[in-house]
């Protein structure tokens, strides 16, 4: 079942590109020359996104560096430890909407020192499997259309992000 | 973003200041920027690939096909979407992409549909809500299969690791659902 899936997701990308070119084909476009005329306005957009991606990208690199971020995730661990949450889990919860990268060394970290059979590893993979990078979908789509007024949408967004981490919990305890 | 921005920055440099840190809060400033330029030169590539094959969905009318064979769904959670809109293509790719987690379509696909998004913007610079829901369902990674955490997993010797694709499956789908849920009570609070 697994393998299937993986081979469906290495298929879809060249499928959807031969049946594009050949689609185009038959409609008579010059698919060479309307590639590159699409792959033109790439760098105008990621001008246009940098600035909200580097402004983000500091703030995150150095919450995480001041020492704020031990901070609020030891208030976590003492807000959750009644529900048996190890310490890797809470770190996980904090790191995978910050950041993509560093979700992904601190994972291969825990599975390294708490054992790959761990609850803390358990735990840790269906967080890190089920929560999203939110502040770098934040900055990157909000940047793409230099949308400044964002309205309620933060909120929601770290409200969902809570609830799906208490998710993940629940639903690891329920399995393991 | 302005609120939690200005939060994240003034308690970053007040506990760096506490906690002896301030060597490698400094440090880090400079760290966060070498990545937004590596992010962003990566970011160049796999942008400007997916424009140059959106490119070729536009002029082959593909685009409209799609999206006309997608509206019926899609519709269903972006109201104001009209008609064949191009839009519908780009949500609807972007889906697709997440589900099967092809990261490096997801983010071009999802910058593609934001901007068409943008085109039935009448306020710019104002988010609109269909640009909020289309966020939120992002922000919320629905995924079939985690293949970096399976990737992992096996890497260090589980003897299973496609144990956690029920329990990572059921978790997205719980909290996919909950995070429309609290847009829809926030929409309805302020609108």
């Amino acid at each position: 079942m697994i393998k299937s899936v993986e081979y469906i997701s290495l298929l879809i990308i060249p499928l959807f590109l031969l049946f594009t070119v050949l689609y185009g084909a038959v409609k008579k476009v010059r698919v060479y020359d309307s590639f590159v005329a699409g792959a033109k306005e790439g760098p105008a957009i990621i001008l246009k996104i940098f600035p909200y991606l580097l402004t983000i990208f500091v703030a995150i690199k150095g919450f995480q560096a001041s020492g704020a971020f031990d901070f609020l995730r030891d208030a976590f661990y003492s807000l959750f430890a009644f529900l048996g949450v190890p310490i890797e889990a809470v770190s996980m919860a904090i790191v995978k909407p910050l950041s993509g990268s560093a979700s992904t060394a601190l994972f291969a970290d825990i599975v390294q020192t708490a054992g790959p059979e761990s609850l803390a590893t358990q735990m840790s993979a269906v967080i890190m499997g089920s929560a999203e990078t939110t502040f770098y979908v934040l900055a990157v789509y909000l940047g793409a259309v230099g949308i400044r007024k964002t309205r309620y949408l933060v909120p929601v967004c770290l409200i969902a992000d809570f609830i799906g981490i208490v998710v993940a919990v629940v639903v690891t305890r329920w399995f393991f | 973003m302005n609120v939690l921005w200005l939060i994240m920055i003034c308690v970053s440099v007040v506990f760096a200041i506490f906690t002896g840190h301030l060597e490698a809060f400094t440090k880090s400033i400079f760290d966060g920027a070498k990545s937004a330029v590596e992010v962003s030169l990566y970011l160049l590539g796999i942008v400007s690939v997916w424009m140059g094959i959106t490119k070729i969905l536009e002029d082959s009318g593909l685009i409209h096909r799609i999206a006309h064979l997608f509206k019926p769904l899609i519709c269903r959670l972006f109201k104001n979407i009209p008609g064949d809109h191009p839009s519908i293509t780009a949500i609807t790719l972007n889906v697709l992409a997440n589900l099967f987690g092809l990261g490096n379509a997801a983010t071009p696909l999802g910058i593609q549909a934001m901007q068409d998004l943008d085109t039935l913007n009448e306020e710019k610079g104002l988010i609109t809500p269909e640009m909020m829901t289309f966020i939120v369902i992002n922000t919320a990674s629905i995924q079939l299969i985690p293949f970096s955490v399976i990737g992992i997993l096996a890497s260090y010797g589980h003897r299973n690791p496609a144990v956690v694709v029920l329990p990572v499956l059921i978790s997205t789908a719980i909290s996919a659902i909950t995070a429309l849920l609290v847009l829809a009570v926030f929409k309805r609070i302020f609108r």
